[in-house]
């Protein structure tokens, strides 16, 4: 032991210097952020410049000189063209978008019976939210009711014709409607589909395997358009003579046999990351195939690649756009057609229109995204897509 | 479908129902007949279907006069031209469209990729916002904006702008001045050619120079003056053989000199765009791939932040970036045909005019279907070739 | 899930799924209860939804008729909108039953494409519709050398365009579009010089443009439209039932029955207002048709006769206001000639 002069240990903690200002505050963030060097200082002048240039212009056209209600064509067009706003004026047209913003939800769907789509989609809601919060419990239940019940009870809502519903066929249907039910119903089909595709294509028996093989990456290799001529124009050919599907239905085939062979991929993404020593030891345990991939595989499988399935399934969303190409109105579709309606026709009237839809569109996406990344994040398996 | 056994290794149970090859045997027969069956149900029924319909069938249309013209058309076609020439040509358009628009949607899409992992807070910000745009729009709406943005902001043939060079920019699209290759052009070629070869051989000894003594050697300047300048002395040796032909002001367009229309703007800048989002996200995963401290060790090792990227990071993120840049490449290839939402004149276009003028759906629909899977095998052929390159380069 | 799959997709095809034997036409129809119609996806006059989803035209009108010919009641017929290409393959597949979507009978499509055409609705011809005030001193299609032209693809006027430029010895600069909605929009733009379509379609589509006083329609019509339902070929009983359906509205307009007097006219005593109306004592011109006697009275009182029809929905009664011009009867100098119900 020594002993130590202590005389010259402070007794009392030195006051904390506050950073030098350099290095703190506004200033600081500004510095390291925006002007950290000379290239960077032109990239933040540049950057400045394209906000500047198009932030006020947008802002102008999309709120300021933008009509919001009105019966017709004349509050969106200038006094030259037959309107009231004067020569010159550019704004956006939202009172076009309100005066048929029912059209854009529900197509021609007969106004008095509107309430079956609204309650389908309360329904689909209440029973979404509950699956998508990890906490809420039942998660099977949800999930049966919300992938077998809801599109029976969906079906006979929407459709109609039974229970004193009237009957609603779907050349009716239109708009939102169209575009979340094909997509839902897609979705619900493809997933498995793909799950069945997934197993054949990782499958030892060669037939099957090359069966599947063939299948998905013929389907990856052509766009969906081909698909949709080919279920549109071909299908109908396929079948004996005097039966023929619903244009809608034959969509949805197209649709779904689309989705399928990438939700396929998907999944046996999911397949390849499960352990070998999890096959094995379902093996060791005497289960069956069915059982060893019901039980052990494909609930580990699919809960890896949740995010991926959620990636197809905006992928899909948006992709139901181009069934406009043969000539059903979805969400797009009926934007469009109403571009001819001589009551609104204007030079505003096209962009406002398809800025609202890309605005839904953009909407629903961009919610599906964040979902998909905060899943991945918690449950944080390392997957990549 | 069916179900397999085939990991377990059982004894004989003395049972055929449990011998896993039997059951295999068993199972694969029974797709088989599945399959088969319903393919040649469904044969039956078209080849029925038809017969009834007295619908034609066959593809001879394909030699028969198509009747129809076509805007844009990089090989000689008239309405004197067959349908199978008509086919051609928009195969053509979609491969001219598919291949500019990979290439401009790289380009922008690295810009991006890096500028969204930028040190710069607006730049960053700037970039996040456009991916977060573009990629949950769906393609086909981003199509019909730039179309119609094309054609609101662009003005009439009378008003054209005048650019630089003789060329113009109108709603009928971008006109610039078309080379009229005259006697003695083909020493141009050859000397554009050797220059080539030339550059090839320069970079070849000067890596060859750097690892043996170190000393570097400026390769990009010797080349691109190689480039430009051997075709230029061949130019002026040769007497200036190459005449220009300029665009005029006629009743209603612009005649003569070469013109990009509005439909193929519209829709290479749309799939560009488009595209080049989802490439930014796969560069930006790729560049966070590359661990930090390679960065660390590379400007220990005294690089600069330039070098640091294009030797160190970026070679070793390609690794990563290539194969899901492969399948963007594809859906560029597939998006391609919503050209017919615009009327650019893509297979798609072409094939469905061709369809609905014979009347013959089946044939049409089938040669589309050829059409796009060679054109997807053939482009992940092309990237399978480039990965292994890579591959080999990071070791 | 596969079995989930299996119950979906039962569900669906159960409710979407229209079978039919492969009896004649009629019996179809009439024992699925409506007449299924394919239609335009939208052309002013021709066929083209409302606000309420109703579908308004000369063609949507013809397939009342033929539902009221059928089942004495106008309103059982559900249409079908399609796009020009698709049309073919729904009435060859038995989709639709009836073709009515303005479309030009040529002798290809008579016979290669399995359609039988019955008659002609609406004799047309193609012309073209310029903006006048951005091209003053245009009078003439001889003048469009060198324009660019908007048109429909997948149509006949595609063909003739060519056609026509190629005998004239000019060059053009075709814009083609898929759908009518995207060749109004791109010539809307001024992304075109001209559009060409049938000069019904123009006066049509001229209501929709933004500033529709500045656009003339050139007054050359370059070609032979006749526009007109089809069926499937190969049954015989439904082509006539259609083809006299459309005489009958010749035969109404002729023999002065309208909508509003038709019931007054059952009490006429000319016999050949009594064959057409079915109350001829032991006539039964219906009845060999496969239909009611009183077949005609229901279409006249459905949709009226063919003047009141063309008048409602293209001529005075209607924007488009176009003149009958050819399309009035024979006895006034036009094409419409009925042969008699006898």
């Amino acid at each position: 032991m020594q002993e130590h002069d202590m005389s010259w240990v402070r007794t009392e903690m030195a006051l904390a210097q506050p950073a030098p200002p350099t290095e703190r505050g506004a200033y600081a963030w500004v510095r390291k952020n925006l002007i950290g060097s000379v290239g960077d200082t032109v990239l933040t002048v540049l950057g400045i410049a394209i906000v500047l240039w198009i932030l006020p212009q947008v802002i102008n056209w999309a709120f300021i000189n933008a009509q919001w209600t009105g019966p017709d064509r004349t509050v969106c067009t200038t006094v030259a063209q037959g309107g009231i706003q004067p020569d010159g004026w550019t704004g956006a047209c939202w009172a076009f978008v309100n005066a048929k913003f029912g059209q854009f939800m529900f197509g021609t769907y007969p106004v008095e019976e509107r309430w079956r789509p609204i309650l389908v989609a309360i329904l689909f809601v209440v029973l979404l939210v509950p699956m998508l919060i990890p906490r809420v419990p039942r998660k099977g239940l949800n999930a049966l009711l919300l992938f077998v019940a809801l599109p029976i009870v969906a079906f006979f809502l929407l459709v109609g014709g039974v229970f004193g519903l009237p009957h609603v066929e779907t050349p009716r249907w239109g708009g939102l409607l169209v575009t979340l039910s094909l997509s839902f119903v897609g979705i619900a089909v493809s997933l498995p589909m793909g799950v069945v595709l997934a197993l054949g294509r990782r499958s030892k028996m060669p037939i099957i395997k090359w069966l599947c093989v063939v299948f998905i990456e013929t389907v990856r290799g052509i766009p969906l358009i081909t698909v949709l001529f080919f279920a549109s124009v071909m299908l109908p050919l396929f079948l004996p003579e005097g039966v023929s599907f619903d244009k809608y239905l034959r969509a949805l085939i197209g649709v779904s046999l689309f989705a399928a062979a990438y939700m396929a991929e998907v999944i046996r993404g999911g397949l390849q990351a499960i352990p070998k020593g999890q096959y094995e030891g379902a093996d060791s345990l005497g289960l069956g195939y069915w059982q060893k991939m019901g039980l052990i595989v494909l609930p580990q499988a699919l809960k890896l690649v949740i995010p991926g399935i959620v990636n197809t399934f905006i992928g899909m969303f948006k992709d139901t756009s181009l069934v406009l190409i043969i000539s059903m109105f979805d969400l797009l579709g009926v934007v469009k057609q109403n571009f001819a309606d001589p009551n609104w026709a204007s030079p505003q009237t096209p962009k406002s229109g398809l800025i609202f839809a890309a605005f839904v569109f953009w909407l629903f996406c961009f919610g599906m995204s964040r979902y998909s990344m905060y899943t991945e994040r918690r449950l944080d398996t390392g997957y990549k897509r | 479908m069916a179900s397999q056994e085939i990991l377990r290794e059982e004894p004989n149970r003395g049972s055929f129902i449990n011998d896993p090859k039997i059951r295999s045997l068993f199972f694969q027969t029974l797709v088989v007949i599945i399959v088969f069956g319903s393919l040649w149900w469904i044969v039956n029924n078209v080849i029925e279907n038809l017969q009834r319909l007295h619908i034609a069938s066959g593809f001879q249309f394909l030699r028969s006069r198509a009747g129809f013209d076509i805007s844009t058309t990089p090989i000689e076609y008239t309405s004197d031209s067959t349908y199978g020439r008509a086919l051609v040509v928009g195969l053509l358009n979609t491969i001219i469209v598919a291949v500019a628009g990979i290439i401009t949607a790289t380009i922008i899409g690295f810009i991006v990729g890096i500028g969204r992992l930028s040190q710069n807070w607006l730049i960053r910000k700037i970039c996040t916002v456009y991916v977060e745009v573009f990629r949950n729009i769906p393609p086909l709406l981003v199509i019909f904006f730039w179309y119609s943005g094309v054609l609101a902001v662009l003005p009439a043939p009378r008003e054209s702008y005048h650019l630089p060079f003789g060329s113009y920019l109108n709603q009928r699209g971008f006109y610039f001045p078309r080379p009229v290759w005259g006697d003695g052009s083909w020493l141009i070629g050859v000397a554009f050619l050797l220059a080539l070869a030339m550059a090839w051989f320069v970079a070849h000894r000067a890596s060859q120079r750097q690892m043996t003594t170190g000393q570097q050697f400026p390769v990009f300047w010797t080349s691109v003056a190689l480039i430009v300048g051997l075709p230029l002395l061949a130019f002026l040796l040769g007497g200036m053989p190459v005449t220009f032909d300029f665009p005029k002001q006629s009743t209603f367009n612009l005649t003569g000199g070469f013109q990009v229309k509005p439909e193929f703007l519209s829709l290479y800048l749309a799939l560009s765009f488009y595209t080049a989002a989802f490439i930014a996200e796969i560069v930006r995963a790729g560049i966070r791939g590359v661990s930090r401290g390679q960065t660390e060790a590379a400007g220990a090792l005294g690089l600069r932040s330039g070098p640091i990227l294009r030797l160190v990071v970026v070679p070793q993120a390609m690794r990563i970036v290539i194969p899901p840049l492969t399948s963007q490449y594809l859906n560029l290839t597939k998006n391609s045909s919503l050209a017919i939402a615009i009327g650019y004149p893509d297979l798609t276009a072409t094939a469905g005019t061709v369809l609905n003028q014979t009347g013959q759906a089946v044939e049409g629909v089938f040669i589309m279907m050829i059409a796009y899977l060679v054109l997807s095998l053939v482009t992940s052929f092309v990237m399978n070739i480039v990965n292994a390159r890579m591959a080999l380069v990071e070791r | 899930m596969k079995h989930i799959a299996i119950g979906i997709l039962g569900a669906a095809a159960l409710g979407f799924m229209a079978s039919a034997a492969s009896a004649g036409t009629l019996d179809t129809v009439k024992q699925k209860g409506f007449l299924q119609c394919g239609v335009s996806t939208g052309l002013a006059g021709f066929s083209a939804p409302d606000d309420k989803g109703d579908w308004k035209g000369i063609d949507a009108d013809f397939c009342r008729a033929v539902a009221a010919a059928v089942f004495g009641d106008a309103s059982k017929v559900k249409f079908t909108p399609l796009s020009a290409k698709e049309r073919f393959t729904a009435l060859q597949s038995g989709e639709i039953d009836i073709l009515s979507r303005n479309t030009t009978w040529t002798s290809n499509r008579d016979s290669a494409l399995g359609l039988d055409f019955v008659g002609v609705t609406y004799y047309d011809g193609q012309g073209f519709m310029i903006n006048a005030k951005k091209l003053p001193g245009v009078n003439s299609a001889l003048q469009l050398s060198g324009a660019a032209v908007c048109v429909q693809s997948g149509t006949t006027t595609e063909l003739n365009l060519a056609d026509y430029f190629k005998k004239n010895k000019m060059e053009y600069n075709p814009v083609v579009f898929e759908k009518l909605e995207e060749v109004n929009a791109a010539y809307d733009a001024g992304r075109c010089d001209a559009y060409t379509t049938d000069q019904s379609g123009l006066y049509g589509i001229r209501l929709t443009l933004s500033s529709p006083a500045d656009h003339v329609v050139l007054p050359e019509i370059i070609s032979k439209e006749p526009l007109g339902p089809a069926v499937r070929q190969g049954d015989d009983q439904w082509a006539h039932i259609a083809r006299w359906t459309y005489f009958a509205l010749l035969n109404a307009e002729e023999a002065g029955i309208t909508q509003a007097n038709v019931d007054e006219m059952k009490t006429s005593t000319d016999p050949n207002i009594q064959r057409l109306l079915g109350t001829e004592p032991d006539g039964k011109y219906g009845a060999d048709l496969g239909l009611s006697n009183d077949w005609v009275v229901n279409i006249v009182k459905a949709v009226g006769n063919y003047g009141e029809m063309f008048e409602r929905n293209v001529g005075s009664g209607s924007p488009l206001k176009i003149a009958r011009g050819i399309n009035a009867l024979w006895t006034k100098g036009g094409l419409q000639y009925g042969p008699p119900v006898r």
